[in-house]
């Protein structure tokens, strides 16, 4: 239980996914301008980052590894470079079922998450999370927690940044660091905070 | 062919993808902190650009247009396996380096971004250079920020002493700041303020002012 909750601990704060691996940075910066839609994105990024890792690990685990597919008598099948096509894929259709899923029993969350979810398929958090699940040799439950603490640092990360760019319309910013420019060097800054994490371990 | 050189010089400095349109930057800063790994994500990703603008490009009017980017993610992908074995085979300890970001080309909104704005409406020849600008102006950018990076983070470039470290016995004092992510952050934010200065159409203007006219106006 302790390496579980120190992996989520690791995977939201020590290596959050914005902030040290600089993932899905498109969308932090474009939808970050408001709370209240930067909250509905971070939650339907958390929702889709805790399906699509695990099931991404099944898929690795019993379709695509070497020797993967030993269960159905081709024990020496090494299908790992269609890893990419698979992953993509696997997020596309998860997307679209999460979509009409909740369009048929949950309209109200729908209707909040709006255009949010189908750009979730373009987000590189969401790969990026599947493709380190890979590179980093987790198990089933770790991918699971994984899943879950790199989506919520994700949208932590948005949720912090509207607010400090709400707070920001205020502010007299030099003329070329107007909008693009002042959020990167915030984005910095809160890397910088975010760095205080780095060797935290229960 | 007056044509051809806006396509392709364009995106460099007037138009840049990083810079002024917010495409593609996850990648313009994970690879960054040294030279070497960063010409070749450059490399990658421009030859990424070109090969699927063109291919999408010329399938265009075969594509059913509700089910268009299923088939540009496919093409995409494909071309970044393709990208993906090659440096594999041939540049292996660099693509280690490089982890997952070769294989999150295939979000990078920049090509996404140039396959569904330019390829889908214009030719083969055009889409390919608009692809290899676009890939250009990334690679301007990230070149830029790498430099910077492992010059005044390491001392070196391309693995190269040029600044002798003071803990080797030369003079420089490594900034260490520069080789973590926070870095690569202020780098970009004071590259897109230099951008702007130099060319004020980019400005953008602010949601909400405190004096009735903007300083630029009076100025």
């Amino acid at each position: 239980m302790d390496a579980y909750i120190n992996l989520f601990i690791k995977a939201a704060f020590v290596e959050n996914l914005a902030l040290t691996f600089f993932l899905g940075m498109c969308t932090f910066l474009a939808v970050s301008k408001r709370v209240e839609t930067a909250v509905g994105l971070g939650l339907a990024v958390i929702a889709v980052q805790f399906v699509t890792v695990p099931v991404n690990y099944l898929i690795y685990q019993y379709l695509l590894k070497d020797g993967a597919l030993a269960w159905a008598g081709l024990p020496d099948i090494d299908l790992s470079f269609l890893g990419l096509v698979s992953y993509i894929g696997v997020i596309a259709a998860l997307v679209q079922i999460l979509e009409m899923t909740l369009d048929r029993h949950f309209p109200k969350l729908y209707n909040a998450l709006g255009i949010f979810l189908p750009l979730i398929t373009v987000n590189c958090a969401i790969l990026g999370g599947s493709l380190f699940m890979v590179e980093r040799q987790y198990d089933f439950g770790q991918s699971v927690v994984f899943g879950l603490g790199s989506g919520f640092g994700w949208a932590l990360a948005l949720i912090a940044l509207a607010g400090i760019r709400e707070k920001l319309r205020y502010s007299d910013v030099p003329d070329g660091l107007q909008g693009l420019g002042i959020t990167f060097i915030i984005v910095g800054l809160m890397s910088l905070g975010f760095m205080g994490f780095s060797g935290i371990q229960l | 062919m007056t044509d051809v050189r806006k396509v392709l010089i364009e995106p460099i400095v007037d138009n840049n993808p990083v810079t002024l349109q917010v495409l593609g930057i996850c990648s313009a800063l994970a690879v960054t902190t040294s030279l070497l790994p960063a010409l070749l994500m450059c490399i990658a990703l421009t030859s990424v650009a070109a090969m699927s603008g063109a291919a999408i490009s010329g399938i265009r009017n075969r594509i059913p247009n509700n089910i268009r980017i299923i088939v540009q993610m496919t093409i995409i992908a494909s071309f970044v396996i393709v990208v993906d074995q090659m440096l594999k085979a041939y540049a292996f300890e660099t693509s280690k380096q490089l982890s997952v970001f070769v294989g999150l080309i295939i979000t990078n909104c920049i090509i996404l971004g140039r396959a569904e704005a330019f390829a889908m409406k214009n030719g083969v020849g055009m889409s390919f250079l608009d692809g290899l600008g676009n890939g250009l102006g990334y690679s301007a950018v990230l070149i830029a920020v790498a430099t910077s990076r492992e010059l005044f983070g390491a001392g070196t470039l391309f693995g190269y002493e040029i600044l002798p470290l003071a803990s080797n016995g030369g003079w420089y004092e490594a900034n260490g700041l520069m080789l973590l992510p926070p870095s690569a952050f202020f780098i970009i934010g004071l590259l897109i303020w230099a951008v702007r200065s130099a060319r004020p159409k980019q400005v953008e203007r602010p949601e909400y002012q405190i004096h009735e006219v903007h300083r630029t106006e009076v100025l």
